[in-house]
């Protein structure tokens, strides 16, 4: 059985206890403890189930590389699947629930597929259900799916907050271990601001589990010492629970931080994202003790040596009572020396050296410890907790020598630095020979736009093992990235500590070297995912030889450790069917993040209302409390309609458009852009961007203007009026407004920078209200204070003045075919002009109207819509526009484009007006069937509606379409096949339906 | 070739499986092909399949720099549709998609097609517009598309949000047999079926030069050598300017970085593939359980498949609105490719100014639904010179004028 054991626990506070519960079974545990060390605490070693063959699985190590322990936690909407339970620190009333087993832990269903492992090795689904072909969807894929998959899916929303947080710094410092506080402190000395991240609640990472002297203080003294020192230090910035989760280019780090996971009554977000901008990254991330390939090496109860020590150092915690080590270098007799130390029974190590380790098997020998060199597992057996371990050969075939009951085993293969954070911009790395390990290049770092390297890695993270040598390299690396930061001034003392001398470690790869494919079959290497030595083999076999097609083939590193424990024996494994060097193979690509982070972090606090912002005109309130149906129009709302009591939306649309050709209505135009273009080369610019000659348009004077990508292609439209000797203001839709600003300034800055003229975007500063109909005149008149004659103010003039004593500029111009007068205002004084029109209105009848209504009176005139009419594929000669297109300016913006050999193609779709043989209404975005197929089988198509709409006014369905030769048809009738399977027969005629002469408008 | 079947795995599993072949041999160049062909992503392999297969070429090699399937073949977020606007996409993607339906079965490997049912949301009144424009448009391209309601909407993807405060959901394009396959399998079953046909894959064997005499083609050089071809075919995605430089012309191709993640895997919630124009985000679930998450390209010209942050901060800021409960997952992994951009985001199949060279690139962000297709129509390109599912993707529309826009229909193409 795993139990708290005696008082040690460095971590823990005995004197308090926390009650959780596991599948719904009490626990309880201490402040301090992870989920995993309490489980264990309390007998609770089988905590979850693989992947693919749902076999039972322990804790096998202590901290990120867990692949085994994950576990659903919470509930309601705070329930979370997949919580590593080795880095879940443990409160009060945790709950939590076995994942990816049914019905129960013990007694899981899945574990069937265990039985038949034999048929189902790495890739079988690739070479089977075929068939019958339909199968695949509807009975394979749904029974692979509901057998994978890990935790429970949550189900609703998040009611917890997150946020991000910037900072620059000149050093930042990942991983709060030795060689990180080293670092820390050698770079904070030259006066740098300093930032170090640990992922961990604690300081000093593993070093007072593994023991040793600093300065001659004990590890802990050391480490209290230091970052009391740091702590003091102004320019030093020191975060824990905070993991580094990726470097990416140009010195940006995100830093992951988890505030309330261990506290989650606390007030205030539960994760922050830090986004970090840093001159120099350290990166002191430590390294990672790799498991030992032999059979059974999954049955819980055997454990990562490391993790061994660690449960019982840090936590009080031991797996078992009869323990066996194996181990194929110095480091594990380590975790033998603690056990036994602390009173368990190691009944052997077993060494895989011929010739044994160095000091430290000595002292494990003056204790007592029985030592077989050259001996390693053959097989444990067990089935939800190890019972026996079978002892062989290291070099043989796995010929039994001797079994020993026992309960835990510690496996120790060697370590791995974590080089994940190196690696995410760039870094490279070499194998290391003598330890068995890739480490980072320092020849090969990331490098920033400089060229220079921006990361450095530190102690355990660059390859040395033993304190002395980590040490030595954080503080080494500390300067030298306050150094490559601009820091200056001497480093402070580099910290000693006496190191114990290590004899060579061994590779083992696979345990015995000659295994049968009987145990080859039951050594695994990737645990979650359920991949063994034989999977890999198949693999190389198969011609898979590429590290990254191993990979995918057999899923290898892919589960949510990302290989973190074991995908060096992978690649070893792989290397060794291939007869090729293990550096030849290489590894697969690291990725951000180095541990997984949540999404809601990623997302930030911009969720819900305040996803987006939401641009208001000052009118906006108004408009909410006058019943507004609201349109989200890029990030801006406009009223679609304003519906009444018991009015349908529709009903609403309709009345409005009647009621502004009957009487006066209002729209709030404010979202329309306004773009100020000013200088002494304005008039120029304007040309150019422009298919119509602004140049020459007089002060007090609009025009009507089009705008055209470099392909030709029409891309927005508006009124220019020309507001001063050298000053135009350009109108744009609503959706152009930023883009076209933009086009602008592009155009300015990379083509044309030399030209004299600035570009300013007034849209928010002005508030714009359209005043239209018959009674429109008569309506502003009521206000007093400016004459708006049409003596004075003929169609497509401007004019300042005053209107109810507010300063105006009075815009005579008209998207409906009315008479229509758009008024500007300073913004803080559209609500007050719009209430004034509203109530002075009240005698004329007037009403608001919404973006339907105007959508609708535009066509009925047969103006064109950008958006509607126009898709990014059409050009002005498509839409009748030839009158706007300048044929005196020798260029502009899309002329030679329109030039092309497709764009004077006689066979265009052009502009028409559409009407239903019925009256009824054609279906937006349909298309009109021509004769036969095409050579791809496809119906040939002859046009396409581009607008529909009822038209009140005319009491019948209206729309505009593009049409082949459209305007050479008049009269013909065309067909278009809707989705509702009916065909909708429709008529070419002018698209202009309403007063064509225009005589409403020019009153 | 050994035939993969329940059976052989059976018969294998009682001897170690020891009995399995090779998926593809690993040969040396020889001297001279009919045909070369430059990349083997999804749409070089298959290019070379339908040769021996619709042509009985197969004197044909596959050059790949590096390991195949290892581009954006192998990064993608699998997404199979055929809703397409214009008429030619149309054409070739449906192509593409009705290959899918039978290409397990074709190539006696399982790609996992699973045509779980694709919707597009609307979350604008112009999206709606846009997808029943689009709805229309598949209905006389022999596409099986449907616009459905809201409710219609949740029933098929019980986790969406219909009434986000922003952008509430208004309906979707939904196609029914659009769906998701393994990506990998895609690769590695066109690559299994080439190498029985006798042709030969070679990999790490990077193209650094193309020979031509006379406007022709002659043969190219490598990094394993001199390699002669009658035919040159350059299926090179990201790098296609690379290699169109090498042949003396160039393209209208811009190469940025597209990325990708995947959330930690969970139990299955989602069984249609959604996309969300308007925030610019999409999701399905993986067989595995992951939830597959992509969104909008980088904004900057770039070749090493890694991507800037906020695009990936953005992506799952939508997907939050949309699918609030992935808030509580983890992102487990994030990556990029680099995708080959064209003017009007459609790709290029095509003859070159070089005779007897042909490209096909340009895919983009959303060439993998392409693959099946695009190597029917590229084979038959290279073998009798014409190609009606092709004609309308030459270089020659960007002098023309003759675009294939897709942006039209709303958004993001995948
Ligand atoms: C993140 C992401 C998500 C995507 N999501 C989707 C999706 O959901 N749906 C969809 O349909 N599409 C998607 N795509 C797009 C899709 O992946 C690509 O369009 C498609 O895979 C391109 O295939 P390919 O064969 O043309 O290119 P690749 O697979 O990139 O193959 C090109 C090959 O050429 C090789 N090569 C290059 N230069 C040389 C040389 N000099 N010599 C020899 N070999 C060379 C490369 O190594 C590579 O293997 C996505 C892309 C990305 C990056």
């Amino acid at each position: 059985m795993s139990y708290r054991h005696n008082d040690s626990g460095r971590l823990i506070d005995r004197s308090q206890t926390l009650t959780f519960t596991f599948d719904g079974k009490t626990f309880t545990g201490h402040p301090g403890d992870t989920l995993a060390s309490a489980l264990l605490a309390g007998d609770r070693m089988l905590v979850g189930r693989s992947f693919k063959y749902h076999r039972p699985r322990g804790i096998v190590a202590s901290g990120v590389e867990e692949p085994n322990a994950l576990v659903n936690m919470g509930h309601g909407n705070r329930m979370e699947p997949n919580q590593r339970a080795t880095t879940t620190e443990l409160f009060d009333g945790l709950t939590a629930v076995s994942q990816n087993r049914w019905p129960t832990l013990d007694s899981d269903i899945g574990a069937m597929n265990a039985a038949i492992a034999r048929f189902l090795p790495a890739g079988f689904y690739y070479k089977t259900f075929l068939w019958p072909r339909a199968f695949w969807k509807n009975v394979y894929e749904p029974f692979i799916r509901q057998s994978a998959g890990l935790g429970r899916a949550p189900t609703e929303a998040d009611p917890d907050s997150y946020e991000h947080f910037h900072v620059h710094t000149d050093v930042l410092v990942v991983g709060g271990g030795v060689a990180g506080l080293a670092a820390a402190k050698a770079a904070a000395a030259t006066g740098l601001k300093v930032l170090v991240l640990e992922q961990t609640h604690y300081w000093g990472g593993r070093t007072p589990v593994d023991g040793g002297k600093i300065d001659g203080m004990p590890a802990q003294e050391w480490i209290d010492a230091t970052v009391a020192e740091l702590e003091a230090m102004r320019n030093v910035t020191l975060r824990t629970r905070t993991m580094g989760a990726g470097v990416y280019d140009h010195g940006y780090a995100l830093g992951y931080e988890r505030l309330t996971d261990h506290a989650p009554d606390a007030e205030g977000p539960r994760h922050r994202l830090w986004r970090i901008r840093a001159r120099q990254i350290v990166t002191a991330t430590g390294a990672i003790e790799r498991p030992l390939a032999f059979a059974g090496n999954d049955v819980p109860g055997v454990m990562l040596a490391s993790a061994m020590r660690d449960y019982l150092v840090n936590w009080g915690v031991v797996p078992g009572q009869r323990i066996v080590v194996a181990t194929n270098n110095d480091d594990g007799y380590r975790t033998a020396i603690v056990l036994k130390k602390a009173g368990l029974d190691v009944l052997r190590i077993l060494d895989a050296r011929e010739a044994g380790g160095g000091a430290l098997m000595q002292e494990a020998r003056d204790l007592g410890l029985r030592i077989d060199c050259g001996r390693g597992i053959g097989k444990v057996s067990g089935g939800k907790r190890v019972k026996k371990v079978q002892i062989c050969v290291t070099t043989g075939t796995g010929g039994a020598m001797e079994a020993l009951d026992c309960d835990a085993v510690a496996m120790a293969g060697g370590w791995s630095p974590v080089v994940h954070l190196w690696s995410h911009c760039g870094g490279k790395l070499v194998w290391d020979d003598a330890q068995a390990h890739f480490r980072p290049d320092p020849a090969k770092a990331p490098t920033g736009a400089d060229g220079l390297p921006f990361v450095t890695t530190a102690g355990s993270a660059s390859g040395p093992m033993a304190l002395g040598s980590v040490l030595q390299d954080g503080a080494a690396a500390g300067t030298r990235a306050a150094k490559a930061a601009g820091g200056k001034g001497r480093a402070p003392k580099v910290p000693v500590a006496e190191d114990v001398e290590e004899a060579a470690m061994l590779p083992v790869w696979q345990m015995p070297a000659r295994a049968e494919y009987r145990l080859k079959s039951k050594s695994w290497l990737d645990f979650q995912n359920d991949v063994k030595v034989s999977d890999v083999e198949l693999a190389a076999r198969e011609g898979f030889e590429s590290v990254e097609h191993t990979k995918r083939y057999t899923t290898l590193g892919m589960a949510t450790d990302q290989g973190k424990l074991s995908n060096i024996n992978g690649l070893a494994v792989l290397a060794g069917a291939l007869q090729k060097p293990i550096p030849q193979v290489g590894t697969t690509t690291f990725r951000p993040p180095y541990t997984p982070i949540s999404i809601g972090a990623i997302g930030g606090s911009a969720r819900g209302d305040i996803f987006q912002p939401v641009r208001m005109t000052p009118m906006h309130a108004w408009h909410d409390v006058h019943g507004a149906d609201w349109e989200p129009v890029g990030q801006w709302r406009r009223p679609y309609a304003y519906p009444q009591q018991g009015e349908k939306v529709e009903e609403a649309v309709q009345r409005e458009v009647t009621n502004t050709r009957d009487n006066v209505g209002l729209l709030d135009a404010s979202t329309l852009g306004k773009i100020l273009v000013r200088g002494p080369d304005a008039g120029r610019f304007l040309d150019m961007l422009y298919t119509n000659m602004m140049s020459t348009l007089k002060v007090g004077r609009c025009r009507y203007g089009l705008m055209c990508s470099e392909n030709g292609f029409l891309i927005d439209d508006g009124v220019v009026a020309r507001v001063g000797e050298d000053a135009w203001l350009c109108h744009t839709t609503t959706g152009g407004a930023d883009r076209i600003h933009a086009h602008m300034e592009e155009w300015l800055q990379t083509e044309w920078w030399d030209w004299k003229v600035h570009v300013a975007n007034l849209t928010e500063q002005y508030a714009q209200i359209a005043v239209v109909g018959p009674k429109a005149r008569q309506l502003l008149e009521s206000l007093g204070g400016m004459d708006l004659s049409a003596e004075t103010l003929p169609f497509m003039a401007w004019a300042d003045g005053e209107l109810g004593g507010i300063g105006v500029r009075v815009y005579r111009i008209s998207f409906s075919g009315e008479l229509s007068f758009e008024i500007a205002v300073r913004a803080g004084q559209g609500l007050a002009l719009w209430e004034k029109l509203v109530e002075a209105g009240k005698a004329f009848g007037v009403m608001p109207y919404g973006t339907e209504a105007l959508h609708i009176m535009r066509a009925e005139k047969g103006f064109i819509m950008i958006g509607d009419e126009t898709d990014g594929t059409v050009i002005p000669q498509d839409l009748g526009l030839d009158w706007a297109i300048s044929k005196k300016k020798t260029d502009y913006l899309g002329k030679r484009a329109q030039e092309r050999s497709h764009m004077t193609d006689p066979t265009r779709w052009k502009l028409v007006g559409l009407e239903t043989e019925d009256g009824s209404v054609l279906p937006d975005g349909a298309y009109a069937v021509g004769r036969g197929k095409n050579a791809n089988g496809q119906l040939v198509t002859q046009g396409r509606v581009t607008s529909s709409y009822h038209s009140p006014t005319l009491g019948r369905g209206i729309a505009m379409g593009l049409v082949l030769h459209g305007p050479d048809r008049m009269g013909e009738v065309l067909e278009f096949p809707g989705t509702d399977d009916k065909v909708y027969r429709a008529k070419i005629v002018n698209p202009v339906f309403f007063d064509p002469e225009g005589a409403k408008q020019n009153v | 070739m050994k035939r993969y079947s329940a059976f052989a795995i059976a018969r294998e599993g009682f001897r170690a499986h020891k009995g399995w072949d090779r998926a593809w041999t690993a040969p040396e160049p020889r001297k001279n092909y009919d045909v070369i062909i430059v990349g083997a992503g999804g749409h070089g392999l298959a290019t070379a399949y339908y040769l021996g297969r619709n042509f009985g070429i197969t004197n044909v090699a596959i050059l790949e720099k590096g390991w195949l399937g290892g581009g954006n073949t192998g990064r993608n977020t699998t997404i199979i549709r055929s809703n397409y606007l214009q008429d030619p996409s149309a054409a070739i993607y449906e192509k593409a998609r009705s290959l899918y339906e039978t290409l397990s079965q074709d190539l006696n490997y399982n790609v996992m097609f699973s045509p779980r049912g694709l919707i597009m949301l609307a979350q604008t009144h112009h999206e709606v517009r846009g997808y029943q424009r689009t709805a229309h448009a598949n209905k006389l391209q022999g596409v099986d598309t449907e616009w459905i309601s809201p409710t219609r909407v949740k029933e098929l993807c019980p986790i969406i949000e219909l009434k986000g405060p922003r952008y509430p959901v208004l309906g979707g394009l939904y196609q029914e047999r659009g769906g998701t396959a393994r990506h990998d399998a895609v690769a590695w079953g066109y690559a299994r079926a080439c190498s029985a046909m006798g042709m030969d894959i070679i990999q790490n064997c990077e193209v650094t030069g193309i020979r031509t005499e006379a406007g022709r083609v002659r043969g190219v050089s490598t990094t394993k050598g001199e390699i002669d071809c009658q035919k040159l075919g350059i299926v090179v995605a990201g790098h296609s300017g690379v290699l169109a430089q090498m042949a003396g012309f160039r393209l209208p191709i811009e190469s940025v970085a597209l990325q990708a993640l995947v959330s930690e895997p969970i139990k299955p919630c989602m069984d249609v593939v959604v996309m969300a124009n308007t925030v610019h985000g999409y999701m399905s679930q993986s067989d595995k359980g992951e939830m597959v998450i992509g969104g909008g390209a980088d904004g900057f010209n770039n070749y090493t498949q890694r991507g800037s942050f906020h695009h990936i901060e953005e992506t799952v800021r939508s997907l939050i609105e949309t699918f609030p409960m992935v808030s509580r997952l983890k992102m487990l992994r994030q990556w990029g490719g680099i995708v080959d951009m064209t003017g009007d985001r459609s790709p290029i199949l095509s003859k070159t100014p070089v005779d007897n060279i042909f490209i096909n690139c340009g895919w983009g962000t959303g060439g993998f639904k392409a693959i099946p297709g695009s190597g029917w129509g590229f084979a038959e390109l290279m073998a009798t010179g014409e190609s009606a599912l092709c004609e309308a993707f030459s270089l020659d529309r960007f002098r023309a004028g003759r675009f294939i826009d897709e942006s039209v229909a709303a958004g993001v193409a995948h």
